[in-house]
């Protein structure tokens, strides 16, 4: 734990170090992240909506990780839930509640199929898990520019225009997540309450039923899980399954959230699928852990949009974010061993 | 124009978009066959494109920015090694970490500073012949690449041999980060003479599909590396040609291709055994 600490201070340290020698102020640096993630209610309203993609990513990350099953692919798996839930909203004539339902469940079926199709594909010919997720995320990036690229599939109406950008239409304002209530200020959105829900749905189906004992045992150790009537082809699929909807569900809740622009854009997840997979390794795939820790990567996130004003770029939030992981899975290790060559 | 021209015009620039790839390649495929799939291949060609170009700016020599292409890469290469072959610390999770790493901090120095556009210097595609050549001697003829070739196989037998298997691949890995940097560095030096945000914008993750595309051989990694180029080259070509071909699907294709090899080529490949395990020794 000391470790960790004196891990993840050295990567502040690091951090703090670059903004000098670039010739900025940490001290304001500081400041400003905090003064854009919580400082006030608009600033911890937008970190919230932040928090929510990410903790779902991390939850799925979790529960694929446990069955010892390396997905990286969540990237393309948030585009293909945001595709499948845009395809839902804006061709379904449902009215509001129903819709989105609708919308969320398309994206998960959706995103858990596609992450499937990586499993099939280990099952039937010993296609390595960790390359066909990562490959499918770059086939996932085209599909989804296929889509709003082709008007007679999701591209925006021309309506008179003389240009038409690679988007789809807004989404009707039926299908968007509405706020939970709005405290002098404070806005909780809706997908908060679904991705904490998924995030204890998880830690409990990984530590309190049959299937998630089947799951973590062969993460443990997968002869011994099989020689024990696992049945691995099944709980690995299942487990890359759910891993996928969960990221297609923070698609379809990033995709209909205040702040997305609820147009489907090829650009659209804000590379938030790299980011709930590391918010998944800090937590060591407890999707309990991971609350805490999505909300920290949400703190960088809206409060690293207002660095840029004062002259630090907003990248340095990517680079805290990278060392914070690595000063999170570095410390098992002796420091002896750290040597050069 | 005539039919001649636009074809010469496709080949040559589809050699150049072929170029960094293949450099890259070679070095991943030695990886690789070590046993580390090094998904932190595009960290490494993205570092030494910046690099590169920050010195070449700096000392006014192409030459030099070369050199520190090479030089980050290699860096990168010794840290990925160390975190993963002596810390044993999961080599995708490494590799996430530095090509997230590396994608801030380059984008994050850019943004700060200037580099000036330079002419374009071709030359270093010569080395490429001779690279490619060295690669297959060290990995098919040398005892070195004999030892890495175990290692990749079977780390278990080869440790007991009296080879290290986590010198071995932190070796390899420290080869694929100078190739990954060269080819980097010619992306940035040799092509297109100066630096922007996220400039290899995914080419490392093209040079891993090439390897698998080229099932773990070295004249079918290059192929691949060929064929990806040319993909690119015909997406760039074909509007001012006024031929309609789905760009999408060119830009995915060698994703589909690699996916398929594998697909359909599983039981045929040479995947090497140990690929993406990271060894530890059991203690008795």
């Amino acid at each position: 734990m000391t470790r960790t600490a004196a891990w993840s201070a050295l990567a502040l340290l690091v951090s703090a170090v670059l903004i000098v020698a670039t010739g900025g102020s940490p001290v304001e640096a500081m400041q400003a992240l905090v003064r854009g993630s919580v400082a006030d209610a608009t600033a911890i309203s937008v970190t919230l909506l932040y928090a929510a993609p990410l903790l779902l990513i991390a939850a799925g990350a979790c529960v694929s990780a446990s069955a010892g099953v390396f997905n990286i692919g969540q990237e393309g798996q948030v585009l293909i839930g945001a595709l499948a839930g845009a395809a839902a909203g804006l061709r379904l004539a449902l009215p509001g509640p129903a819709l989105i339902a609708v919308v969320g469940l398309a994206g998960a079926l959706a995103a858990g199929f596609w992450a499937w199709l990586s499993a099939l594909m280990h099952r039937l010919r010993g296609v390595d898990i960790v390359v066909s997720t990562l490959l499918m995320t770059f086939v996932a990036q085209q599909v989804v520019a296929f889509a709003v690229n082709t008007p007679w599939l999701l591209q925006e109406s021309r309506l008179g225009r003389a240009t038409v950008l690679p988007q789809t239409n807004k989404l009707p304002p039926r299908a968007l997540l509405g706020s939970l209530g709005s405290y002098p200020g404070l806005q909780l959105n809706a997908g908060l309450l679904i991705a904490v829900a998924a995030a204890v749905s998880v830690a409990v189906l990984l530590t309190r039923t049959r299937w998630g004992f089947r799951v973590t045992m062969l993460g443990l150790n997968p002869a011994a899980a099989a020689h024990s009537g696992v049945r691995v082809t099944v709980v690995t699929g299942s487990a890359l399954a759910i891993s996928g909807t969960l990221a297609g569900l923070a698609g379809a809740v990033l995709l209909t959230s205040p702040l997305s622009t609820n147009r489907l854009q090829p650009g659209g997840t804000l590379g938030l699928g790299w980011d709930g997979l590391l918010v998944a390794l800090i937590a060591r795939n407890r999707p309990l852990l991971a609350i805490p820790v999505a909300l920290l990567f949400a703190v960088l996130r809206s409060g690293g949009s207002f660095l840029a004003a004062t002259g630090v770029p907003s990248y340095l939030a990517d680079i805290v974010k990278a060392l914070l992981v690595l000063a999170f899975v570095a410390p098992r290790v002796p420091w002896r061993r750290l040597a050069v060559a | 124009m005539n039919l001649l021209d636009d074809l010469g015009t496709v080949l040559s620039s589809s050699l150049r978009l072929t170029a960094p790839l293949a450099f890259a390649a070679c070095g991943e495929y030695l990886a690789e066959r070590a046993g580390t799939l090094n998904i932190s291949v595009e960290a490494m060609m993205l570092g030494a494109a910046f690099s590169s170009v920050a010195v070449a700016g700096a000392t006014g020599s192409a030459t030099t920015g070369l050199a520190a292409g090479v030089l980050t890469g290699a860096l990168i290469g010794l840290i990925h090694g160390n975190l993963a072959h002596r810390l044993t610390i999961n080599t995708f999770v490494v590799g996430l970490v530095l090509n997230a790493l590396v994608l801030g901090l380059t984008s994050f120095l850019i943004a700060g500073a200037t580099f000036g556009s330079r002419p374009p210097q071709r030359w270093p595609l010569l080395l490429l012949p001779g690279i490619v050549l060295l690669t297959w001697w060290l990995v098919e003829r040398s005892r070195w690449g004999l030892e890495l070739r175990a290692v990749g196989e079977n780390p278990r037998a080869a440790d007991m041999t009296g080879i290290r298997v986590g010198l071995r691949r932190r070796q390899a890995l420290l080869w694929c980060g100078a190739l990954a940097g060269l080819g980097g560095a010619y992306l940035a030096v040799g092509e297109v003479g100066s630096f922007n945000q996220n400039m290899t914008a995914g080419r490392g993750y093209l040079v891993i599909a090439a390897v698998i595309f080229g099932g773990w051989r070295l004249g079918r990694t290059l192929v691949g590396c060929a064929v990806f180029g040319l993909a690119d080259a015909l997406r760039l070509a074909l509007p001012a040609l006024g031929v309609t071909l789905n760009s999408q699907l060119l830009i995915a294709a060698p994703y589909l291709l690699a996916l398929l090899a594998m697909v359909l080529f599983a039981t045929r490949h040479r995947r090497p055994r140990a690929l993406g395990k990271p060894f530890v020794r059991q203690e008795p």
